[in-house]
């Protein structure tokens, strides 16, 4: 059992279990499912500033906050008891596109090659990790929600709005990985 | 309270003056556990599913691979059906509270808000939830990815009268 839940789960077990979210948080509490209002709650609590956005009662919604540090937990769990030693297999295409940028570790789920301490004080480590957090936070509480609040339990709800949203992460996401990333990589 | 057509906001309830999908029982922090151990087991799929991972994300991306469309799509029928049938029976929480889903409004904001969001995903390989399930795995240094969410965030409050919307 145990090596069975080692292997990597397969999307027709893992996003009906990720789905199941939704129900799960309505009925133990009328929560709806989102997790970037997280960030938001984090601004709300730490560094209000007197800016209306941030003049809430937040502690009304630490629900949230709760549920992000368990994701946190989560992560800590599976990487250390349940984590599959062999590296993420990819499409071969773009195993043969990263190697061109010196991406060839394929361990951790997060590119060491990129993603590190030391790259961090690098234009390209920088652009990655703290610019694209940046637009992260700023275009997801701009959108009003992001992949769990919008495509998940906007588009659950059949919601107009949040398929418009999707959409827009969509684009968004095919226009930088296809046309800046490249060149982003290549510094 | 700000009112219902300035609130372009739809994930904080305490802002709608309704606050319709609030719950109005009031309970003790640990109640809020239900919550950490929902959010531990999300955590758990997130890592086993590789939807955390910055190379399943470039994947979807240049549409080389199905699996992560595979992981959205399934968790949308998922929620859509569920959300069906929640309304169909009437189903309440297990505090006996009707359960109310409040509507989404249109705003340019998803479109402008949308398209900033998709660029950062790209880049980062994450959205907010995997963000807390990298650092979690041990990848400290997203720790400054997370801190720079918080910050973009904080920025769009602090604009947000002057943005577009």
């Amino acid at each position: 059992m145990l090596e069975f839940l080692k292997q990597p789960w397969p999307w027709y077990i893992s996003g009906p279990l990720i789905g199941l979210t939704v129900p799960v948080l309505l009925i133990i509490g009328n929560k709806s499912f989102g997790i970037s209002s997280s960030l938001r709650h984090i601004c709300a609590s730490c560094i209000p500033s007197n800016i209306p956005f941030f003049k809430y009662d937040w502690k009304k919604e630490v629900w949230n906050l709760f549920f992000v540090a368990g994701i946190f937990l989560g992560g800590l769990i599976a990487a250390h008891y349940l984590s599959n030693p062999e590296p993420v297999k990819v499409n071969p295409k773009l195993v043969n596109e990263l190697a061109a940028y010196g991406v060839t570790h394929y361990d951790n789920l997060v590119p060491q090659d990129l993603m590190n301490w030391q790259s961090l004080f690098t234009l390209k480590g920088f652009i990655l990790m703290v610019v694209g957090g940046f637009l992260v936070g700023f275009g997801t509480r701009y959108a009003g929600g992001c992949t769990s609040g919008h495509a998940i339990m906007g588009l659950s709800n059949l919601q107009w709005p949040s398929l418009i949203a999707t959409i827009c992460f969509m684009i968004g996401g095919f226009i930088m990985a296809n046309l800046f990333l490249p060149l982003i990589l290549s510094l | 309270m700000q009112n219902r057509e300035t609130n372009t906001d739809f994930e904080v309830r305490s802002l709608d003056t309704g606050c319709i999908n609030e719950s109005k029982l009031q309970h003790q922090w640990y109640h809020n556990i239900k919550y950490l151990i929902v959010g531990l087991l999300f955590g758990i799929v997130f890592v086993k599913a590789e939807v955390i991972s910055w190379f399943r994300i470039q994947e979807m991306f240049r549409l080389q691979s199905f699996h992560m469309y595979g992981i959205i799509g399934s968790a949308i029928l998922v929620g859509m059906l569920s959300v069906f049938l929640i309304k169909k029976f009437n189903i309440k929480t297990i505090y006996g509270e009707p359960i109310i889903l409040s509507p989404k409004k249109f705003n340019k904001g998803q479109i402008y808000g949308g398209l900033i969001f998709g660029f950062g995903w790209a880049l980062t390989g994450a959205c907010p939830g995997p963000l807390f399930a990298q650092i979690g795995t041990g990848a400290t240094v997203i720790i400054v990815t997370l801190l720079s969410a918080v910050a973009g965030t904080w920025v769009y409050g602090w604009l947000r009268e002057k943005l577009p919307h």
